[in-house]
């Protein structure tokens, strides 16, 4: 019949197209997401550093760092779930829910209502706290998967219900720190490293960090994460379990919510219920910033991390500066604006 | 109800029968393609070729009716269970992650792990062996050269996406493979490489199913033309014995083709 195999189709005549400038940042920074954010980082860096040298003080940058942990840490657990084109709202409620549980069980009061089975032992409770978080996490995933319920009205109402739990269980006592066991706040405990002084949490949210960021490149189930994210038909189709994949995302998350509970006592010094209510919004501000969509399928968790460092710079740098807070928050507001709008561009790409 | 023939069919369907709620996609349909051709099947919208076809690619399963699958009767449940029978789609839709690169995609869904510890225990892809085989398989098909594998399949034209589907579709041993309207969304140049890739893939011996719209090109490619209308087939025709009118005729219902002159057995020896 037709002449064997002499198909000219080569992609190399389409992508000898001469580029703009333009068009190759674009192209570039379509490659590597969280590019943007290292630029933007850097950038808030050097012009803050001009503005007061204070800014760069070793004492400075340690704080900044120390401040990051608990917006840090819980953004993990969000990108994860952003890069399925899911949403997670109720992260800061699960968050404080599990770490509420750690120490209600590791202290004996008089005020709660776990009363009989408090006074664990403190790494019995610490691992029940975890638990606790990733059970809650599978809540999320399986009314989710399950039902096929939006994620965000799914954890806008887990964002209550955790919060409900929280109050009718613990009721509403900050525990403090000194009634806490050593092995509570151990997250807290500082060393110096060189110039700075870091805290083990910091250690911890970075080895998360560098470990999901390896998960996700080099497993299968990180290119899966990416795949539902992307477009869930074609997932489907090309023979991945979809709703397995997505189930163990937020119960995975949940995991991590869980580590982040023990990091924020640790953090904080104590164990509180009225923690910052904006957790939730602050950590999809920290993704969002990052470079990852939310639109899923694309982005990069290390985004996350300097997205949350973004946030932190911009707000003491413009202390520093003796900046009004209410200015401050104005500023938030609109580089997150920014962050959406330039990932709308970049993902205009095309070949 | 087949003519007798002498080669065995190695996709067989008979009576197959497929509802949605009170519509009927499927209606007692037979369908047969024989090694190393090209079978085209048209048919007017919602005529149920792509039911049809979905059944066979295992994303549909059919409410009555049998499947024969290479002589052995199959039930697919999944496009997982489709291709292990040898079974590849190409969705119109394509079925690729966009964000994804060119040798991800190739692989998604069966993706290859390390040996050893590193991939029985941490799970490690072997990145490097998926980007070498991919670029083996491309290049095989003669379709693209290796360095654009870490490319992200949204950033290629449409042409080059379907070719991406289709190296996707022969890469992994199949047999059969199914490709629903590739050219749809194509422009002149490109829908010709695709054909050019069709008539590959036949050449390499490998048993196609067109989907197609497109009159021209279905008489351009095909061996034989399975037209399908109100959920059977119709009629089955060739290119030398039929016309592009006859083709829709038969699509329309204005004509209708005796048995003894359709071509139920294969027309060429398979390579």
């Amino acid at each position: 019949m037709s002449a064997p195999a002499t198909s000219d189709y080569n992609l190399d005549e389409e992508f000898a197209i001469k580029r703009s400038p333009i068009q190759r940042l674009q192209f570039t920074l379509h490659r590597y997401p969280w590019l943007s954010s290292l630029i933007v980082l850097l950038t808030v860096i050097v012009i803050f550093g001009l503005i007061n040298e204070r800014f760069l003080l070793p004492s400075t940058v340690s704080l900044m760092i120390q401040q990051t942990v608990i917006v840090g840490t819980l953004a993990i657990a969000q990108t994860l779930i952003i890069l399925t084109a899911g949403i997670d709202l109720s992260i800061g409620a699960i968050m404080i829910f599990g770490q509420m549980l750690m120490a209600n069980f590791a202290v004996y009061t008089t005020a709660s209502n776990v009363l009989p089975i408090a006074g664990q032992n403190p790494w019995i409770a610490i691992i029940l706290g975890i638990l606790a978080a990733t059970a809650a996490g599978a809540v999320n995933g399986f009314l989710i998967v399950r039902f096929n319920l939006p994620p965000f009205i799914v954890t806008l109402g887990t964002w209550s219900v955790f919060m409900g739990l929280t109050l009718i269980l613990f009721k509403a006592r900050t525990i403090q720190g000194p009634e806490m066991p050593e092995e509570m706040k151990l997250m807290g405990t500082r060393f110096p490293v060189g110039p700075f002084n870091l805290t083990l949490g910091v250690v911890v949210m970075f080895l998360l960090f560098l470990l999901f960021a390896w998960i996700l490149k080099n497993t299968a189930w990180g290119t899966h994460v990416y795949a539902v994210g992307d477009d869930p038909v074609a997932a489907q189709l090309s023979g991945i379990n979809t709703k397995r994949v997505l189930f163990s995302v937020y119960l995975v998350a949940g995991v991590v919510m869980g580590i982040a509970a023990w990091i924020t006592i640790g953090r904080v010094g104590s164990a509180s219920p009225n923690v910052d209510p904006m957790l939730n919004l602050q950590t999809i501000t920290a993704v969002v910033i990052g470079g990852t969509s939310l639109f899923g399928g694309r982005g990069a968790v290390i985004g996350s991390l300097l997205g949350a460092l973004i946030v932190n710079a911009v707000e003491m740098g413009l202390s520093l500066a003796g900046v009004d807070q209410a200015y401050r928050i104005t500023a938030i507001g609109m580089l997150v604006i920014l962050a959406v709008g330039i990932d709308q561009w970049i993902r205009k790409v095309k070949a | 109800m087949s003519a007798p023939t002498s080669t065995e069919p190695i996709v067989k369907g008979r009576g197959l029968v497929k509802r949605f709620g009170s519509v009927t996609g499927l209606n007692h349909a037979d369908f047969d393609l024989f090694p190393g051709e090209v079978l085209a099947v048209i048919g007017d919208n919602g005529a149920g070729k792509s039911t049809l076809i979905k059944c066979f690619a295992g994303a549909h399963t059919p409410d009555e009716g049998e499947m024969w699958v290479q002589g052995e009767k199959v039930s697919f449940k999944s496009t997982h269970e489709a291709r292990d029978h040898g079974v590849e789609t190409v969705f119109q839709t394509l079925a690729v992650a966009p964000a994804l690169d060119i040798s991800a995609n190739l692989y998604l869904g069966r993706e290859i792990r390390k040996p050893g510890i590193l991939g029985k225990v941490f799970r490690q892809l072997d990145k490097k062996r998926m980007k070498r085989e991919a670029g083996e398989h491309l290049q095989d098909l003669g379709i693209m050269t290796v360095q654009n594998l870490s490319q992200a399949v949204e950033t290629l034209s449409g042409g080059q996406r379907q070719a991406v589907s289709v190296a996707r579709a022969a890469a992994f041993g199949s047999q059969v493979i199914i490709l629903d309207e590739p050219t749809a969304a194509l422009g002149v140049r490109e829908s010709a490489k695709v054909l050019n890739l069709i008539q590959d893939l036949r050449d390499r011996g490998l048993s196609v199913i067109l989907i197609s719209h497109n009159m021209p090109q279905v008489f351009e490619v095909a061996d034989r033309v399975h037209v399908q209308r109100l959920g059977h087939r119709s009629a089955v025709i060739t290119p030398k014995t039929h016309s592009m009118n006859d083709a829709v005729a038969i699509m329309t219902g204005a004509l209708n083709i005796p048995e003894n002159e359709q071509t139920l057995t294969p027309v060429n020896a398979p390579a």
